[in-house]
């Protein structure tokens, strides 16, 4: 198997041995990424030389550094190659937000979670598609055309970070990084087949993200394995002073092995509004899978109740709106990015400025959420709806609050189904709003969340998804983890993009499916 | 909740958006769709509930307001970004008549 496959762990031990070097493995991601894109559209812009640099000198700091005392923990990601969602800032690597209007825009400065993950001496491979500026669910919204699904080209990988999720699923990188705002990790990683965490609010830093929904967002990582989500959450978390709403809390070490395997006293709550009757048959029986694996692990579950649960959704799409509506009027083709000027009339005046470049780069479903949020909060609406919105998310607030003093963290399913098809449901803006039902509760209450592989529906991954207290990652890691030593879906890869690989033999290719049962 | 035309040309005003035709109409139709979805809200008896606008519980995050220069590569990169530019200066059209 190709050093792409390894997940950061495996690759970390053996760049540490001396097995490998950083440039080794990142040939192997660039290699990986030139064969499988082609199809998978995942990346937006791969950045070869400068990756190579940078995997470079990760071999020179850690010929310098591995010998010194205490050296361990913060060389964790040195030399380990990843993509980055493309609404996060990169200083000198273009940054598109998948949008026409930001298609040549490249930022002065990195993000806060990229100049940690630098400082680590992690290496940016590239960065990956989205829904324009993060708006969707299914990677169908960019500018620049879908991603696809590596489990099956004709699906979507969900979104909005659904470059990452495919990237990551067909081996193109050890990680990536990715922003959820409202399911935008979580979802994809389950309709891919990987891990996906939603970090608490406050626990990363948004400064430099492109900002969608400011009280939602916040960036996390897409890996191969619980225990990698944790190793990336350890670098990127943290105080920081370019963004207020950050908090310094201290953050468990992610080499929590001890605790592994053991999960007796622990309880799991299973709130009935997640399990309903529009769950496909075939997510439904993996989560009951799931269950029964954790009762053998000795997790107790209790059934809970989060009865303004279904308020979710229609407080998500008037806050989301209304603040992206505000967000995004910085892009007003003065600054930076497209800028229109329509001779045709004579009308060069500002105002014909502003409502061409917007009007012109701006696609469709971005076009939509700032006319809705723009009228959310227009004068004489302002009550009616932004207002009791906001009012509605204290209630689901304290509901969730309350639920998990009762019980360690909850259990749902990530999505009700698996992957659907590319053009599927792409006509109709309510129905893909619905895609985020059991994903942005935790968004409007600032949760840390994980989705992990559990199994499969006719062949597509499903996912579940793991609900933690308020900065306590280190449960969700903990029963991610114990649940990953007790299964195999997290090692699962998909078929029909390692066929297309002629560097694997067919007998490897059978271990590695042998126990789908689909 | 239908929106007249009329007032989907007012939002896309406000909003800074030059919009089509074929798409003044298609947004009434949907953002009508999505209006009447939100509208359960209404339902929820929020007496006595205070809104949320943040969920980590700080308060007051205070700082120095301190100028904090850049170097000269991040201000030219800065400038490079914009359309039209004079200099140090970014150009924008005429403000005042």
């Amino acid at each position: 198997m190709g050093l792409n496959t390894f997940t950061i762990k495996q690759a970390g031990k053996m760049l540490a041995d001396k097995e490998i070097s950083s440039v080794e493995l990142t040939k192997a991601c660039l290699k990986r990424i030139k064969q499988v894109d082609g199809q998978i559209k995942a990346c937006l812009t791969v950045c070869e030389k400068e990756a190579l640099a940078e995997a470079k000198a990760a071999d020179v700091k850690r010929a310098k550094e591995q010998g010194r005392a205490g050296a361990g923990h913060d060389l964790l990601l040195l030399g380990i190659p990843y993509l980055a969602k493309d609404n996060i800032l990169t200083r000198g690597v273009r940054t598109t937000a998948a949008s026409k209007i930001l298609e040549n825009y490249i930022a002065p400065y990195d993000a806060t979670v990229i100049r940690k993950l630098k400082q680590a001496g992690a290496v940016l491979l590239g960065k990956t598609n989205l829904d324009e500026f993060a708006h969707g669910a299914s990677t169908e919204n960019s500018a620049f055309g879908p991603s696809h699904n590596p489990w099956d080209l004709d699906r979507v990988p969900g979104g909005s970070s659904g470059g990452n999720a495919a990237a990551v699923a067909a081996d193109m990188c050890l990680f990536a990084l990715g922003t959820d705002t409202g399911g935008s990790i979580r979802q994809p990683a389950s309709f891919c087949g990987v891990v996906g965490l939603k970090p608490t609010y406050g626990r990363s830093s948004r400064f430099g993200l492109i900002a969608m929904t400011s009280s939602t967002d916040v960036p996390g990582p897409l890996t191969k394995a619980v225990e990698d989500a944790a190793i990336v959450l350890s670098v990127i978390s943290g105080a920081d002073k370019n963004d207020a709403t950050t908090v310094d809390k201290s953050h468990p070490s992610p080499l929590l092995a001890k605790e592994k395997g053991n999960l007796k006293g622990l309880s799991i709550g299973l709130p009935k509004e997640y399990f309903i009757d529009g769950t496909d048959k075939g997510v439904a029986e993996a989560l009951n899978q799931a269950i029964e694996e954790f009762k053998k692990l000795g997790a107790k579950f209790k059934q809970v109740s989060l009865p303004h649960t279904k308020y979710g959704i229609p407080v998500y799409y008037i806050i989301t709106p209304a603040e992206l509506s505000s967000n995004l009027a910085r892009h007003d083709g003065i600054k930076y990015g497209l800028s229109v000027e329509d001779g045709e009339r004579g009308k060069t005046d500002l105002m014909s400025i502003y409502t061409k470049s917007r009007g012109q780069g701006f696609g469709q479903e971005a076009k939509r959420r700032i006319m809705l949020g723009t009228y959310a909060l227009s004068a004489g609406y302002y009550d009616a709806y932004y207002l009791q919105a906001q009012k509605v998310r204290t209630k689901i607030k304290q509901e969730m609050d309350q639920v998990l003093e009762t019980v360690d963290c909850l259990l749902t399913p990530t999505s009700p189904h698996a992957a659907f098809k590319i053009g599927q449901q792409s006509n109709d803006p309510l129905k893909m709003y619905l895609e985020d039902i059991f994903v942005t509760g935790v968004n409007l209450t600032g949760l840390p969340a994980i989705s992990i592989p559990c199994g499969f529906d006719h062949g597509l991954p499903v996912g579940m998804q793991l609900i933690g207290r308020r900065f306590d990652e280190a449960t969700l890691f903990r029963v991610g983890q114990s649940y990953e030593q007790a299964t195999e879906w997290h090692k699962m890869k998909p078929l029909n993009v390692i066929a297309s690989d002629p560097g694997l033999d067919p007998g490897e290719r059978s271990n590695l499916t042998h126990n789908l049962s689909y | 909740m239908q929106l007249s035309k009329q007032e989907i040309q007012h939002i896309a005003k406000l909003a800074r958006l030059d919009l089509s035709e074929p798409e003044l109409e298609k947004y009434g139709g949907q953002l009508s769709a999505v209006l009447d979805y939100i509208d359960q809200l209404k339902e929820v008896d929020v007496k006595g509930v205070e809104p949320t606008a943040q969920v980590t519980g700080l308060e007051n995050v205070l700082r120095e307001d301190e100028v904090k220069n850049w170097d000269k590569e991040e201000i030219e990169l800065a400038l490079k970004d914009a359309p039209a530019r004079g200099g140090r200066f970014i150009k924008v059209k005429r403000v005042l008549e």
